[in-house]
């Protein structure tokens, strides 16, 4: 392990601690209906879809040998574009994590990369072509197609079991969801952590600890699932709140058929090679499963300020890569430290500001609305 | 630029197939179940409980193809 300089050691630890935050803000894709609906007790929740996360992990050979599927130029890519890219991805996610709003965790990824790429290589490094149609195209169609479906799906559930008696039915789907939320927990982690495992193997390609066309060692596949898994176990209740509670009150036939359409619109996608986000699916089956049921309230002001957070997440996650790029590029060594020590500020700052009015697996279904202000005085002394 | 329009639209069709198709096959599952709990006996509730048991089937095959499509290593 000669080759393994002080960067790369510094580049597997950020991706790690990548993949934590990738599992904790999309836990709610699988579980928040499950979680809204009673199906699953929240702990039980979390715990099926952490375990589900690494085995998803380790069930899938197929190598993410690009990390980014030809957005940008992977010869041009460095270790030290990588870290900047990650802690773009890594502190969007923390912010959008504070605001309860489910972002996508690939757009994240990708957007810092691109801004670090740029800094770092020029824009001749970045193909643009591809970010539309590998990124953004997907991005609009995907949460559309998963909300018709949902809908239409939604719509023909509550024609059908009309004359049946409510409870009966609410406790068929219920039995439903356990199955259909823990098949959308193990499409995401064979995606999700797949990333992570590509992103370090290419970095130690890149530092010739691999050899070209090497698959990630053991270790690599290992750490990426227990990272990702630990941060789904740990959950991220803000956003479950949001997605489960804050974009409609979701019944059981809805959280099956959002949850179905999350799954087919995934798999599917992904075997005839669409690279989508998770997130965006699952918030479009969302709320095409409130529009499916008659009278059902959808609240357009989350659904809007999801939308807003989606279109700047790329951009957003570019300038901090972009940034971080520019710091390590003139800094060195001294830069690269300096930037991890200024994200491992910001991160802990987000972490502080959280405690205020935290939710956790006791409170996430007692409200729709994630705010940073504690409105109960008396939670205050509980959190901490 | 290159957009392969054909192979969304086959995205679009297959997913909404799929899920609307899960979906009223479960619902008439759960309705089976219903049903046969509505009767304690006779020829109607075996039929409900066939029923269900035809449709959960179903559906279970269908959850079955999704982890076969999940997992590379059993293509």
């Amino acid at each position: 392990m000669d080759h393994i300089t002080l960067l790369v050691a510094v580049v597997i630890v950020t991706a790690l601690a990548f993949d934590f935050t990738n599992g904790f803000h999309d836990t709610a894709n699988a579980m928040a209906t499950s979680i809204a609906t009673g199906a699953l007790r929240p702990r039980i929740a979390v715990l099926i879809s952490g375990v589900l996360n690494i085995a998803g992990a380790f069930l899938s050979t197929e190598v993410a040998r690009t990390i980014s599927g030809g957005i940008v130029d992977d010869a041009l890519v460095t270790p030290a574009m990588i870290f900047a890219g990650l802690v773009g991805a890594i502190l969007w996610n923390l912010a959008t994590w504070l605001a309860g709003l489910p972002s996508s965790s690939s757009h994240a990824l990708f957007g810092g990369l691109i801004g670090a790429v740029w800094v770092g290589a020029g824009s001749k490094g970045v193909h643009f072509e591809q970010v539309v149609g590998k990124v953004l195209l997907p991005a609009v169609v995907s949460p559309v197609v998963a909300g018709v479906a949902a809908c239409a799906a939604t719509y023909l559930a509550y024609l059908l079991s009309a004359r049946a008696r409510e409870d009966r039915v609410t406790k068929g789907f219920r039995i439903g969801q356990i199955a259909s939320a823990s098949l959308v927990s193990l499409a995401h982690g064979t995606n999700d952590a797949q990333k992570t495992m590509g992103v370090i193997t290419l970095t130690l390609i890149s530092a010739g600890a691999l050899g070209h066309d090497a698959g990630p060692p053991v270790w690599v596949i290992g750490s990426a699932g227990l990272a990702i898994g630990l941060g789904t176990y740990l959950g991220g209740w803000r956003i479950i709140r949001t997605m489960g509670k804050g974009l409609t009150e979701i019944q059981s036939p809805q959280g099956f058929a959002a949850e179905t359409a999350s799954t087919a619109v995934i798999l599917t996608s992904a075997h005839l090679g669409f690279a989508l986000s998770t997130t965006q699916v699952a918030s479009g089956s969302i709320l095409g499963a409130g529009l499916g049921r008659r009278l059902a309230e959808v609240r357009w002001g989350v659904a809007g300020r999801m939308a807003l957070a989606w279109l700047i997440t790329l951009p957003f996650a570019a300038l901090v890569g972009g940034l971080a790029a520019s710091v390590v590029k003139h800094g060195g060594n001294i830069g690269t430290v300096v930037v991890a020590l200024v994200a491992l500020a910001l991160a802990l700052g987000v972490v502080v500001i959280s405690r205020r009015n935290p939710v956790h697996a006791d409170n996430v279904n007692d409200d729709h609305e994630v705010t940073l202000r504690s409105q109960t005085p008396t939670g205050i002394g509980s959190a901490v | 630029m290159h957009i392969d329009w054909s192979a969304l639209a086959r995205v679009a069709a297959v997913s909404l197939g799929v899920t609307v198709a899960v979906v009223v096959v479960f619902t008439l599952g759960v309705l089976g179940l219903s049903r046969a709990a509505d009767r304690r006996t006779g020829p109607a509730t075996t039929l409900a409980r066939a029923q269900a048991g035809l449709c959960f089937l179903a559906c279970a095959v269908v959850v079955g193809y999704g982890i076969y499509l999940i997992v590379p290593r059993l293509h």
